[in-house]
């Protein structure tokens, strides 16, 4: 059957088996491979997009069923090659370690700040606890989201690379 | 969920001790990782790629009578269907494991455990190898399972190996350590003798990303190109070479960007031959990305331990001497991931933090029909239950004397003046300073107002309960002398250049899956050179681009190849030295090291930088006699010692009395992992480790039922804690460097996975004593913690 939906504000069409599910179009057929794919039970939440602006596991929808509608991935996060202030909170604030729950959670993350521009702690946490990350403990990704949340404009310098570095490079004697 | 105001930040009393040229650095790894720019295994799209998919055991033991394929390859867009026969044909049906014993690739004679490997299909995508998975006709000849660890040793017990020639039992090894004797002696003139048995259930890693691979094997060249999930790419190759027969300079291992390891990823599993074996017969390149249920079924479990624990004090505290025996659960084959002379991994660390007298152990493995592996789960080798052992008991005596937890274990800490300590099971724990780690937690906690306000809440019939719990860990293994994995020694490599304009590449052995490498590798670099941390490349997770070494996993990183990246800097830093003094006229004995450059002594005016250095190593005019151009070097560093990590760790728990649900209020971790590279990334290692603390204490289990059905296959069966049964941690640390590290730091990856879970469940014992409860094993869900306060907590298995 042939399928067309909005990906990134980007129209595509392809042709896909009816079972075929979203994640694996968004990453197989679309090589949109930032979503992740981590259970097949709707508990991990690596797999979450946007389907018209609402967070959904994209391993329990169909991608015939997401024809007519607007996705976005995490690789549609940036403007114009700027981050979003959600991607920043979770590099200043170590919101991540492995990266593999990072899209699915900056997703959440990013929706939640759409609705609630200034969620307390508990409300960040329930926002994700349909998902899972097994290397930070959570505390990191609350602080990023927060982080967010007090910058809705980003950080002034937008070079997140190395920046607030204690570390002046110096040597010690041998 | 919180009634205490979380504290937020860490507590940075010691920043006085922290080494010129550390601190916190937003990770390098980030930018790719925020944008969806990771590059994991199954994220690899080849031209021309087929999908791999393995048929698994339905049953836990079972003989194989047929199996027939024919339905599944006339389905279209099938290109292979392998069968444990067929790779027997190949010399391939059986490869070896991490511990010396063999493990079935595809079965050939009978399955072993539920989620066994039976046969593979190659298609050109993923769903139809799956349509032809189940079209594959097995019929099996069911068996009786060993289930119960405590029976697989009857003699009317089935026998799992019945292939081992001559084998009539389940027995794997026995094992012992200490002095049995002297052990003894202390026990019978103890005045207080306390004992319980205690069990540490069945785990699993289950990292975000499972494990797969892509095999590509080029036939014209005989080079195989592998991107595996693993956390030891070097050794992976090489035990390739020796099972497969494939040479090993055509072997190629990439482990990119991985969704996390935690242990679970360091042993060869039978997906992995698989695909190699797909990828020869079809000539394609073939993915094999197992699924969330095949993950937790069949790749590596940890723990598994049944432990009667002893431990012997005088009626004023003194704690003389521990003693247990360890019945191990090793599955179905022996593929522990362990340092070969130590079966039992680094159990032998049970005696803890204390001066003891006498200890002992004695520990006999054993088959069972369930899934192999007895992997570290985010664990140095078996320590995670050795610390649980002995932190119980400690509290368990406390219980018992009648006094404070914290109290009893500062009254029995090493004394400083100890160190280096040799432990009565021979372990010699390079430094420690645990008086003042302790302190700092119970000041961060506050801890006599916690005791105070459970005294309240008690007198109110609330449930509240303060755990406590104090770990050494031995991690960065290890010595060559005694230490290896299947005759490979676990040294590692470093390789560093400078290229002409000062910038560098470093290539570490070891590789990260989401450790941060990249980013404090750099700053290892960046401390020793003064060159920019942002000039610093870090390359690692491919055999073809990086030096020998063992990888990633026992916290073994920083004690090991962060050794190693320090020792390569300066030896640069030699070299540099020497050209220097070309450059400015003056013997190598006129030259300080001063922040990047070398200068003049007294004339700091005359010097040259490191990036100087470098473009006259590779320009065009003269060198000191005898220097070759060039500014690289490198080296293979072979640990002296382990390094030995200490921490305290206090744990509030409040338990509601109406549904035996415990909540996880506080959490207290002050750790003391050495010199601190970067205390952001200690700090994510930490936390981390708690929330695996959390899960074990209170929520995973990989359970069977009788019949050798796994209870624990889907995340909806095996419960991983979220952002809601966790708190925010609350951290803090003090430094006591290693002394024979380059740089003084001890690993920490792994420490509070170990010291948390005998915190949390102190602390539900602890506010379980009203009810008389002296011990109850994990997970304590609210079911368990339920019968604990009706007076009959029953063991997990």
């Amino acid at each position: 059957m042939q399928v067309t939906m909005a990906v990134n504000g980007v129209e595509v069409t392809r042709e896909i088996e009816g079972r075929l599910l979203l994640v694996h179009f968004l990453r197989d057929h679309l090589g949109l491979t930032g979503t992740h794919w981590g259970c097949d039970t709707s508990n991990c939440g690596t797999c979450v997009v946007w389907l018209d602006g609402e967070p959904v596991k994209s391993c329990t929808v169909l991608a015939a069923s997401a024809g007519g509608h607007e996705v976005r991935t995490v690789e549609g996060l940036e403007h114009d090659g700027e981050l979003d202030p959600i991607q920043q909170g979770f590099v200043e604030c170590h919101g991540l370690q492995c990266g593999f729950c990072t899209p699915g959670m900056l997703m959440t993350g990013r929706a939640l700040l759409d609705r609630n521009p200034h969620p307390t702690d508990e409300q960040v946490r329930e926002a994700i606890s349909g998902q899972i990350c097994r290397c930070t403990g959570y505390a990191t990704i609350v602080r990023s989201v927060q982080w967010a949340a007090a910058h809705p404009d980003g950080a002034e310098a937008t070079e997140p690379d190395v920046t607030d570095s204690e570390a002046v490079p110096s040597g010690s004697a041998s | 969920m919180t009634t205490t105001e979380p504290k937020r930040t860490e507590r940075f009393e010691d920043n006085d001790q922290k080494p010129v040229g550390y601190g916190r650095m937003l990770r390098k790894e980030d930018p790719r990782f925020v944008r969806g720019k990771g590059r994991y295994v199954d994220d690899v799209q080849l031209p021309g790629m087929l999908h791999l998919a393995i048929l698994r055991s339905p049953m836990a033991h079972a003989r194989i009578v047929s199996v027939d394929t024919s339905a599944a390859e006339a389905l279209p867009h099938v290109h292979a269907v392998v069968t444990g026969t067929m790779l027997a044909d190949k010399g391939l049906a059986w490869m070896p494991t991490l511990s010396n014993d063999v493990q079935s690739v595809l079965a050939t004679d009978k399955v072993r455990f539920q989620g066994q490997e039976v046969a593979f299909v190659v298609a050109d995508d993923r769903y139809t190898a799956r349509d032809a998975l189940e079209l594959i006709d097995v019929e099996y000849d069911p068996l009786d399972p060993v289930m119960d660890v405590r029976k697989a040793l009857d003699e009317a017990a089935p026998v799992v190996r019945d292939e081992i020639e001559g084998k009539t039992d389940n027995h794997i090894f026995d094992w012992e350590t200490g002095d049995a004797g002297a052990t003894e002696k202390v026990f019978a003139k103890a005045d207080v003798v306390v004992s319980e048995d205690i069990v540490y259930p069945r785990v699993h890693p289950a990292p975000m990303e499972t494990c797969g691979a892509v095999a590509d094997y080029d036939a014209v060249d005989g080079r195989l190109t592998l991107w595996s999930t693993t956390q030891a790419p070097h050794a992976h190759r090489t035990l390739y070479a020796l099972v497969a027969g494939l040479p090993e300079h055509k072997i190629r291992i990439i482990s990119p960007d991985i969704g996390g390891g935690f242990g679970g990823k360091v042993p060869i599993y039978p997906g992995y031959v698989c695909s190699i074996v797909a990828s020869l017969v079809t000539g394609k390149p073939v993915k094999w990305m197992e699924d969330r249920s095949e993950n937790l079924t069949s790749t590596g479990f940890a723990r598994d331990y049944v432990m009667r624990g002893e431990i012997a004090a005088t009626k004023e505290g003194k704690i003389l001497a521990i003693r247990t025996h360890v019945l191990a659960d090793h599955g179905a084959f022996n593929g522990v991931a362990a340092p070969v002379k130590y079966p039992a991994g680094f159990f032998g660390v049970f005696t803890g933090s204390y001066d003891l007298e006498a200890a002992y152990c004695s520990m006999s493995a054993v088959y069972t029909n369930k899934a192999p592996g007895g992997v570290a789960y985010a664990c140095s080798f078996r320590i995670t239950e050795a610390v649980y052992l002995v932190e119980r008991m400690v509290s368990r005596l406390a219980d018992e004397l009648g006094v404070d937890q914290a109290q009893l274990r500062l009254d029995n800490f090493l004394r400083p003046d100890q160190f280096p300590y040799t432990t009565k099971t021979g372990w010699v724990y390079d430094s420690g300073n645990y008086e003042p780690t302790m302190r700092k937690a119970m000041e961060i906690a506050g801890y006599e107002q916690l005791r105070r306000e459970q005294e309240q809440k008690r007198a109110r019939g609330e449930i509240m309960g303060i755990g406590v719990s104090f770990f050494t860990e031995a991690v960065g293994a290890g010595p060559r002398k005694d230490m290896d994995i299947l005759g490979l020694g676990m040294a590692d490599g470093c390789e560093l250049r400078v290229h002409p304009t000062g910038k560098a590449v470093v290539r570490l052995s070891v590789q990260t899956q989401g450790q941060g490498h990249e980013t404090t590798f750099a700053q290892i670099v960046a401390e020793e050179l003064g060159i920019p941390p942002a000039d610093i490349d870090v390359v690692h997770g491919d055999t073809d681009q990086t030096p020998f070494g063992l990888g990633t996993y026992g916290s073994r990183s920083t004690p090991v190849s962060g050794a190693a990246a320090a020792l390569v800097s300066r030896k640069v830093r030699d070299k540099a030295k020497l050209i220097a003094s070309g450059m400015l006229e003056v013997s190598i004995a006129d030259l300080e090291w001063e922040k990047g450059r070398f200068q003049v002594a007294g004339d700091p005016e005359q010097s040259v930088t490191i990036q100087d250095i470098a473009m006259r190593a590779h320009g065009a005019g003269d060198l000191p006699e005898g220097i070759e151009g060039g500014l690289e070097a490198q080296i293979c560093y072979n640990p002296e010692n382990l390094t030995y990590p200490h921490g305290a760790y206090i744990c509030v728990v409040d338990i509601d009395p109406g549904t035996a649900h415990v909540t996880v209020r506080r959490f207290i971790a002050v750790d003391d992992c050495g010199t601190r590279i970067n205390p952001m990334i200690i700090e994510g290692q930490v936390h981390g480790g708690l929330t695996d603390g959390v899960g074990m204490a209170l929520m995973e289990m990989i359970a069977f039922d009788s019949d050798g059905n796994c209870l624990g296959g889907s995340l909806m069966d095996y419960l991983i804690p979220t952002a809601l049964e966790v708190p925010d941690w609350e951290t803090g640390y003090t430094v006591t460097p290693s002394p024979h590290h380059p740089i003084g730091a001890k690993g920490v990856g792994e420490s509070a996975t170990v010291g948390s879970p005998p915190a949390i469940v102190n602390a539900v014992i602890d506010a379980l004593r009203p009810f008389g409860v002296h011990h109850a094993d994990m997970p304590l869900t609210p079911s368990r913690v339920w019968e604990a306060m009706c007076g009959n907590p029953q063991p997990p298995i």
